[in-house]
């Protein structure tokens, strides 16, 4: 099982796949689908990307390197990359149950018990248990370590009390990764935070849908009212949440080994941006003849195929000496601001018609790039801002104080 | 908000395929055993022999740079890693040279490694297999030599008005000639029977003061005005043929590149100096590293450093002793368009985040900040290269 896959192994399974994307890659439904899996605003979604998770996983492309006997595929992780990148080529719709794929399930399979193993990985493949996160709070969006959502122990049981904020697929899930204060007295605020693996459906849980920037929907706030889950619900031990968060959040910002694959977000890329142009005129001319607009772009291609060129080099041990980790690290700050940038810069570039929004019949592709722009924020802000990312580089990477 | 007005915005995914052939065009990057190898050996080199009080010591003498040093880099193959093993070089192209002159940027040392590098490279791709067996074995044994190729600042102007006539007599000046006062052999573009040729001059053949050196912004770099009137050049010394052309363009996006490689260097040390000073230095009863003002400007030099880095070794990963090709033209200008930007702005933030000591001539920081403002002008400045890039990408 450890032998490593040949070149020519590699390449059949990438024609094998391919092939299988492009044949069951599935009809415009006639509704939005979502970019991105903090968009699933409806049931219609949810279902049909509930039915197309199941469906890859069980052609067996997703969960390729996790173990066989929790649902994965037990094959090299190098497998799934190249899923993953035929996926992102022939542009099928996202695995949307990312939280499970992309944070909870490596962490489960990271440090989980084997009952937690048993109990949750497979159910996060095949998209039966949608999973959400319960970090952020309404008063402590980018200081977790703050978190006061209250959990204490009584007999079998935890007793919730608190408030959670911008739970992505709240509505939908049935378990949460939670953080609350198993002791609210320690001297350290960290000391007294504790993980749960919660499920939702209990009573003393409640979910409110969110109305987004952009008019749609795709988060809650979620309210604990004396919420009982079992006690063997908790991770790890009391006390060690911080931990187990600050270890999600490394899942969560881009250091991806053991998620479990599939595309988390229909990827953009600056050639979209670029065609959505096509008959935009600025001063009488093609807006490409614009010799401010083509700097522009030029500057654009350049910032994205830099990003390209990081994932390049950061496999490279030695051309990483100077900040090990500095690509990996970086990688969440860079590469969601420089989508926000360029969604930004495409409505710019479109004119008057820049003006219009989703729901004008002569919005630009639909209005498309605006409603992009407006959720390109959830990225610059959810899991950490960037100013708080800057920080973390600085302090971890650079060894700047705090 | 009604389904109906939601699906205004449904953009099929047909809509977004995308296009075949992407903007971002070839990605590849590649790291061989031998750059790995001259990388070590490169940094160690360049730490434990150009500190920066040696570097210091080199800004107002002559030359610049240390003879018995360029002598020790020239025992270790250096000037002649991208030259013909036939020729006394290691044969190993010019993407070896890369992780060396990056190494040496970021110890800002000087020395004519680029500028022979460079006309070396000019005669290998110009030159016929006499001249190339001739002219370059003096090239990797460490006789300095250089391309005289401006004649005013424009690097977008490609004409070349200094003549060769038919008496094999040389007419015109050429500028900011690089290491022109120590190059024991000048690669001299020129015009001859109305078409682009090259001429080997050696030093030996210029007039007296014929070299006028520029007084540079960077004082870890030289160059001159050359005044080549009058100097007769041999027969053999003659590059002509339609190949002078393709290899005059590759020699201007090749020296782009090590410059870029170079600056990259800087801007890592740069960096480095900045977070040091920022992990020292206390105001106001903190480190002036806690302050998000000078963190976050701080991390931006830093991934656009990270960026620089990828750049480069992406180009180095396409150029070859053949004629470069598409993919290989944008993949240097932007390495010298994002590179020297980074230095630039690695450096101006240097000085100001130095405070009062910035502003000093004793600061480090000044270092950084000519040699920034040095590299953006040679072999065309970003806009220079962001300009040719959109007719590349665009059109």
């Amino acid at each position: 099982m450890n032998m490593s896959a040949s070149e020519q192994e590699l390449a059949e399974f990438r024609a094998e796949v391919s092939a299988w994307m492009k044949h069951n890659n599935p009809p415009d439904p006639g509704f939005l689908l979502p970019q991105t899996f903090m968009e699933v605003g409806d049931e219609r979604q949810l279902e049909f990307l509930r039915e197309w998770q199941h469906k890859i996983w069980s052609a067996g492309y997703l969960g390729m390197a996790w173990p066989k006997e929790y649902g994965g595929g037990g094959v090299e992780a190098v497998f799934q990359s190249i899923a993953d990148q035929e996926m992102r080529r022939h542009g099928v719709p996202i695995c949307f149950n990312v939280i499970g794929l992309g944070w909870a399930g490596p962490l489960i399979n990271d440090i989980g018990t084997e009952a937690e193993k048993a109990k949750y990985l497979k159910g996060i493949l095949n998209a039966e248990d949608v999973w959400c996160q319960g970090f952020s709070e309404p008063d402590h969006g980018s200081d977790l370590g703050n978190a006061q959502t209250r959990a204490v122990r009584d007999g079998d049981e935890y007793v919730i009390n608190g408030q959670k904020i911008w739970t992505t697929m709240g509505n939908f899930a049935k378990y949460m990764i939670l953080l609350a204060r198993t002791n609210p007295d320690t001297p350290r605020k960290y000391d007294g935070l504790s993980y749960f693996l919660s499920p939702m459906h209990v009573p003393g849980i409640e979910t409110r849908p969110i109305r987004k920037i952009t008019g749609e929907y795709g988060f809650t706030e979620t309210f604990f009212t004396d919420a009982r889950i079992p006690a063997d619900c908790l991770m790890g031990e009391e006390g060690q949440g911080w931990k187990i968060a600050m270890q999600t959040l490394q899942y969560e910002r881009g250091a991806e080994a053991g998620a479990a694959g599939g595309q988390s977000m229909v990827r953009v890329t600056v050639d979209d941006m670029i065609s959505q142009l096509d008959g935009v005129q600025r001063d009488g001319a093609p807006v490409l003849q614009d010799p401010v607009v083509r700097d522009q772009l030029v500057q654009a291609i350049m910032e994205e195929k830099a990003l390209v060129l990081g994932d390049r080099r950061a496999h490279i041990a030695h051309l990483t000496s100077d900040y090990p980790g500095s690509l990996p690290l970086s990688n969440k700050l860079r590469a969601t601001e420089m989508t926000r940038r360029m969604r930004q810069l495409a409505i710019n570039l479109q004119g008057a018609e820049g003006g219009l929004y989703v729901g004008d019949a002569e919005a630009r592709q639909g209005g498309f790039w605006q409603r992009a722009y407006f959720n390109s924020f959830s990225a610059t802000i959810g899991g950490g801002t960037s100013q708080v990312q800057a920080n973390i580089v600085a302090e971890h990477i650079l060894g700047l104080p705090k | 908000m009604s389904d109906a007005t939601l699906s205004g915005a449904t953009l099929s995914r047909a809509t977004l395929s995308r296009a075949t052939l992407s903007v971002l065009g070839n990605t590849t990057l590649r790291f061989s055993d031998e750059q790995a190898m001259l990388l070590d050996v490169a940094r160690e080199f360049c730490r434990n022999k150009s500190p920066i009080a040696a570097v210091r010591e080199q800004l107002e003498t002559e030359t610049g740079f240390d003879r018995a040093l360029w002598d020790e880099m020239v025992a270790l193959g250096w000037a002649g890693i991208a030259l013909p093993e036939s020729c006394g070089g290691s044969g190993m192209g010019i993407s070896t040279l890369v992780p060396v002159v990056e190494a040496m940027g970021r110890a800002m040392l000087g020395t004519p490694l680029i500028s022979s590098a460079l006309a070396g490279q000019l005669v290998l791709r110009a030159g016929n297999a006499e001249q190339v067996e001739r002219l370059l074995p003096a090239i990797a044994a460490g006789a300095p030599a250089t391309l005289a190729l401006l004649e005013n600042g424009d690097w977008g102007d490609e004409r070349v008005t200094l003549t060769l006539d038919d008496k094999l007599t040389l007419h015109g000046v050429k500028k900011f000639v690089s290491d022109a006062t120590v190059a024991s052999v000048f690669v001299v573009s020129v015009m001859y029977r109305g078409e682009l040729a090259l001429a080997v001059v050696p030093a030996q053949q210029l007039t007296a003061g014929a070299v006028h050196t520029n007084t540079l912004i960077d004082q870890t770099k030289r160059s001159a005005n050359v005044d080549f009137s009058g100097v007769r050049v041999t027969e053999n010394n003659i590059i002509s043929g339609p190949q002078v052309a393709i290899a005059l363009r590759d020699i201007r996006l090749l020296g782009a590149l090590l410059i870029a490689v170079e600056a990259t260097g800087s801007a890592a040390a740069c960096l480095a100096t900045i977070v040091e000073y920022l992990k020292t230095r206390k105001q106001f009863g903190k480190l002036i590293g806690s302050y998000q003002a000078l963190k976050h400007p701080t991390v931006d030099i830093l991934t656009a450093t990270d960026s620089a880095r990828s750049f480069i070794y992406h180009a180095a990963t396409l150029v070859s002793d053949e004629p470069l090709d598409t993919d290989t033209e944008i993949a240097c200008r932007m390495a010298k368009a994002h590179a020297c930007q980074t230095l630039l702005y690695a450096g101006d933030r240097a000085v100001q985040f130095h405070g009062g000591m910035g502003f000093t001539y004793e600061c480090d920081a000044q270092l950084y900040i000519r040699r920034a403002q040095w590299s953006q002008q040679q072999f065309g400045d970003a806009q220079h290269h962001r300009k040719r890039l959109a007719a590349l990408l665009l059109d």
